[in-house]
């Protein structure tokens, strides 16, 4: 079994190969100098197409496909994301390219800087904007967090399709379950300290939400501090943060199949924004939260840099699932048991800003 | 009217490898009405000057001749028959 390891970076994409997820062979710089804060693998319908979310400081932004795994790649002359005119905006960059279910095959979602939601049915080649939530009312009012104001969780319902969730920081999670005609904040219980009223209906910081592969209604949220998990979609939310070194973090990753099984890379703090005890942990619950595992063997023990939301990724091995995290010191691990053990793909490459993984077809 | 378009080489591949464009533009043109024409036969060299909106990309600089247009009163700059115009990414990152 061939897993392919896409490594986003500020200078351009790398992608690794390995037959056991221990030995990798890592080529690149594919799109050289150009950021790649997004990308994806496409694997659904036995093809594999490369989808990834490009920014170059000079040229603007772009999504590009490869279906010949990173020799060539593809975009549409006229771009595959652009705002309608009447929006008078602009796309900044896309922070999010998530493949819909096999069942839905050419669904892929964009989420996008400024805070919006982009659908495309022809496999990401072009997408469309999700005038529903483009039109929220609160839109005006979401704030930009530290990177940026952008939809960076894109998370559609397996079981029903007119059921999409969304998160941004800061403005929290929103959900729609009429196919994005109408959106509604799903943030109770998400605490935002930082505001004069820390439990809003929206605003929160929420940094990365993943959704459990058995139970769709459970889902995992790593907040701006806070951990916490939903049983109802969303509807509500309860923290799982006891147990963990702390409730700081980005990225949040569950299980490719098995239920209430979630990883997480604390931060002592907002303020104190390095691991525990300067080391790179990764921390596992296999019971919903309930309790929390150090399961960091191999990883450095002596860590200053930072793993951005989307640079944590499990593969999709269903009996041992691989995780792989980079950070923006141009490290990447990869684990091939789970977080058991731990090893390095790569050193020295630009800041990592996102990382994907999946088996090769 | 012809102009001649000056690409810089990130944009060439766009151009089928070209290094300079001669586009006719319908007088009396202005970097507007160039960067409109060049968007209806280069579409993929246009939205990367510009971004959707119609605004010039913060780090590309546009010069007709030697003056950048930011200069000449941005996208409304007027040109005349046969002006070089150089598109040229600003000096910046790390």
């Amino acid at each position: 079994m061939a897993v392919l390891l896409a490594i986003g970076t500020r200078k351009g994409l790398w992608l690794a190969r390995s037959d056991d997820r221990r030995s990798w062979q890592l080529g690149g710089p594919h799109l050289q100098m150009q950021e790649v804060p997004s990308c994806a693998i496409d694997t659904r319908g036995g093809r594999t197409r490369l989808l990834v979310g490009t920014k170059s400081w000079h040229w603007g932004p772009g999504v590009l496909h490869s279906d010949d795994l990173g020799r060539t790649w593809s975009e549409p002359e006229a771009g595959a994301v652009k705002f309608p005119e009447d929006t008078d905006a602009a796309v900044k960059a896309i922070w999010q390219l998530k493949p819909d279910t096999a069942d839905r095959p050419g669904v892929v979602w964009a989420g996008s800087e400024p805070s919006a939601l982009w659908r495309s049915a022809d496999g990401g080649e072009t997408f469309s904007l999700v005038r529903g939530l483009w039109e929220h009312p609160h839109r005006p009012t979401w704030e930009p967090g530290f990177g940026g104001q952008a939809i960076h969780t894109v998370l559609p319902h397996p079981a029903d399709d007119a059921r999409v969730l969304v998160a941004m920081s800061t403005g929290g999670v929103y959900v729609t379950e009429d196919g994005g005609t109408s959106w509604h904040p799903s943030n109770t219980g998400i605490k935002a300290y930082f505001l004069p009223d820390p439990w809003p209906e929206y605003g929160q910081c929420v940094h990365k939400v993943a959704r459990d592969p058995v139970e769709p209604e459970r889902l995992f949220a790593q907040n701006h501090h806070g951990v916490y998990r939903s049983d109802d979609g969303g509807k509500s939310w309860t923290s799982i943060a006891d147990g963990l070194p702390s409730d700081f973090g980005f990225p949040v990753v569950v299980h490719p199949a098995a239920p209430n099984t979630a990883w997480v890379v604390p931060l002592v703090a907002d303020g104190h924004r390095f691991p525990p005890d300067n080391a790179l942990q990764v921390w596992r619950t296999a019971d919903g939260g309930e309790s929390w595992t150090s399961t960091s063997d191999g990883l450095p023990e002596s860590y200053f840099a930072a793993v951005m939301r989307d640079a944590f990724t499990s593969d999709d091995v269903a009996e041992t699932p691989g995780l792989y995290v980079g950070g923006r010191d141009g490290s990447v691990y990869a684990s091939p048991d789970g977080g058991d053990s731990w090893g390095e793909v790569a050193r020295h490459l630009p800041d990592v800003l996102c990382v994907r993984a999946a088996s090769l077809p | 009217m012809k102009v001649t378009v000056r690409l810089p080489g990130a944009l060439r591949e766009l151009a089928g490898g070209a290094q300079v464009l001669e586009v006719e533009v319908a007088g009396p043109a202005t970097i507007r009405t160039l960067l409109d024409t060049l968007g209806a036969g280069w579409p993929a060299i246009e939205r990367r000057i510009r971004d959707e909106t119609g605004v010039l990309r913060r780090h590309v600089n546009v010069f007709v001749g030697e003056t950048n247009v930011r200069d000449l009163g941005g996208q409304d700059a007027s040109l005349a028959d046969g002006d070089e115009v150089h598109v040229i990414p600003a000096v910046s990152g790390g």
